[in-house]
């Protein structure tokens, strides 16, 4: 019974890890939002008990094998954002899309945080604004990300 | 929405408590990894199953640019193609007068400085490997390249292109190694002014086309044009390979330090290919890092680590060859000569022998003492040394 639910959420996380790590010139790359982050906060928000704080550790772990200074460090930011994620999924869902994007922007400036207090704690700190930007760009993406993924759930299920 | 998730996750729910407890659980296995990564080797054999398991992903991430630089390539005019070789053929001819030029340098610097240490090539081996991911933010300066373990690719190895430095590897899985950048801000790499052989330290700026040196005393002689080559301190580099330009000197008569800005002069933004280094270990060796530095295993030949290739006009086999007659220098006047000069010039009789068809690795492997993190002593001679009891010269401990 959990295969098909699981085997969606584990597809599109791949496809969005794909997308997070996929080389782009800089200037795109800044722009570019943490895709994978936006896929498990869906479906943190929409399949809490699926999409658990276990996909955020596991998923977070991933970033790290690819894109972390120090290992642990996204699996801890995106443990905490699908924590907050599944406890307030039920408030999340029934608010309209631009106030979820809303929602979104404070989650990922809450990711970004613990990833910018974790740089700082290990010695590599980073100060740049740059940083700050794809939590703009991924609570504008938001939106059609959900729609996407919506569609994609409603159109198999 | 996604009413789905409903039935489908009813083992998950069961499995350990409330979110808060989960939360609380994954948050204190995240920090436990941070901390333990953090300090170093505790987690190298953990990273080194990821990263093999994630280059898979990286491969083919990064395969739509490799496919397009492919097929360009592959449908480029024939008119191109040769006046690329013709070029390349000149730049060949070139690189050998220079490297002729190099020998009689380097012999001479030997006889110059009685060091035994001038002489042997500081390369032993090479090996080419190509960059199969780019990482350049203003973060992290850092290269996925395809060669890893296996190839025998170790730990702080210090990889280059045809330039100069590029930087060394950080992580090394199986069949991968990330590089992290000289223009990594978080790279250090110890440099020697060549004009002066002024010793100082060039820091990564976290931008491909400058360094910076932080600790220069603003009285100290460097100027703009200066080049910058690897000091050989600190180990991780092999000595006097070109670094960078300086091209900028900033003097503040408040400051006490200069502010100096230098260029890599290797192309780190625009490179497909790079070469690792394996260079002998008679120098500081780097500290150690719990792990033995790379020993040749198993894999397919051609991706192993070659000999550089021999000296072209090496001074006949043998040792005798070596001494010139044109500076004949009195034995008394120098009484360690003599020890200090068969050892510099064993290396030149046994490498020709060694080398040519050392492309083999399998016979190249076990013949340049594979660089060995703890030893400072000269290379091992021992079948044709000429003084057998002659103790090794150590002019430079």
């Amino acid at each position: 019974m959990s295969a098909p639910g699981g085997g969606r959420i584990l597809l599109t996380a791949f496809v969005a890890l794909v997308l997070t790590v996929l080389p782009l010139p800089p200037w795109l790359d800044v722009l570019r939002p943490v895709f994978l982050v936006l896929a498990v906060l869906y479906w943190s928000v929409n399949a809490p008990r699926t999409g658990d704080i276990a996909l955020g550790f596991f998923a977070g772990l991933a970033l790290d094998v690819f894109q972390g200074p120090v290992l642990g460090q996204h699996a801890l930011a995106l443990a905490l954002v699908t924590y907050i994620a599944v406890r307030e999924h039920q408030r999340i869902r029934s608010k309209p899309a631009f106030q979820q994007a809303l929602i979104v922007f404070a989650a990922l400036a809450v990711y970004e945080f613990v990833l910018f207090a974790i740089d700082g704690w290990s010695g590599h700190p980073v100060t740049s604004p740059l940083r700050w930007v794809h939590t703009v760009t991924g609570a504008l993406l938001w939106p059609p990300v959900a729609a996407i993924l919506a569609y994609g759930s409603r159109g198999r299920a | 929405m996604a009413a789905f998730g409903t039935p489908a996750g009813r083992p998950w729910q069961g499995r350990g408590g409330s979110a808060g407890f989960r939360f609380t659980l994954y948050a204190a296995v995240a920090v436990v990894v941070m901390y333990l990564d953090q300090r170093q080797h505790y987690l190298e054999q953990l990273r080194y199953v990821l990263q093999a398991a994630a280059y898979p992903i990286q491969l083919a991430v990064n395969s739509p640019p490799a496919a397009w630089r492919w097929i360009s390539e592959s449908f480029e005019g024939r008119g191109r193609l040769q006046a690329e070789n013709a070029r390349l053929r000149a730049a060949q001819r070139d690189l050998e007068l220079r490297s002729m030029r190099y020998e009689a340098l380097a012999r001479e610097n030997g006889e110059l400085r009685g060091l035994r240490a001038a002489l042997p090539p500081v390369a032993d081996r090479w090996l080419a490997a190509e960059i199969v991911s780019v990482q350049l933010s203003s973060l992290r300066h850092r290269l996925l390249i395809n060669r890893g373990a296996v190839n025998g690719v170790f730990k702080a190895q210090a990889v280059l292109d045809d330039r100069g430095l590029i930087g060394q590897t950080a992580h090394v899985g199986p069949w991968s190694a990330e590089v992290i950048l000289i223009t990594d801000p978080e790279h250090a790499v110890p440099v020697r002014i060549e004009r002066t052989g002024l010793r100082t330290i060039a820091v990564g700026a976290g931008d491909a086309t400058s360094l910076g040196l932080p600790y220069l005393p603003s009285n100290a002689d460097i100027k703009s044009g200066d080049l910058l080559v690897t000091s050989g301190l600190g180990g991780v580099f092999p000595e006097g390979y070109p670094v960078a330009r300086v091209t900028e000197v900033h003097r503040d008569a408040v400051q006490p330090l200069a502010q100096v800005r230098a260029e890599p002069l290797a192309h780190v933004d625009t490179d497909s290919e790079v070469m690792l280094v394996w260079f002998r270990a008679d120098r500081p060796t780097p500290p150690p890092t719990g792990k033995p530095l790379g020993e040749l295993k198993s894999g397919i030949p051609s991706l192993q680590p070659q000999a550089v290739p021999p000296r072209p006009q090496s001074a006949a086999p043998g040792p005798p060859a070596a001494p010139q007659p044109a500076r004949a220098r009195p034995p008394a006047a120098v009484p360690r000569k003599q020890p200090a000069e068969s050892q510099a010039t064993e290396p030149q009789g046994t490498e020709p022998a060694a080398a040519p068809r050392a492309a083999e690795p399998k016979a190249a492997a076990p013949q340049p003492a594979p660089p060995e993190p703890t030893t400072s002593e000269p290379p091992k001679q021992e079948p044709p040394t000429p003084q057998p009891d002659a103790p090794p010269a150590k002019e430079q401990q």
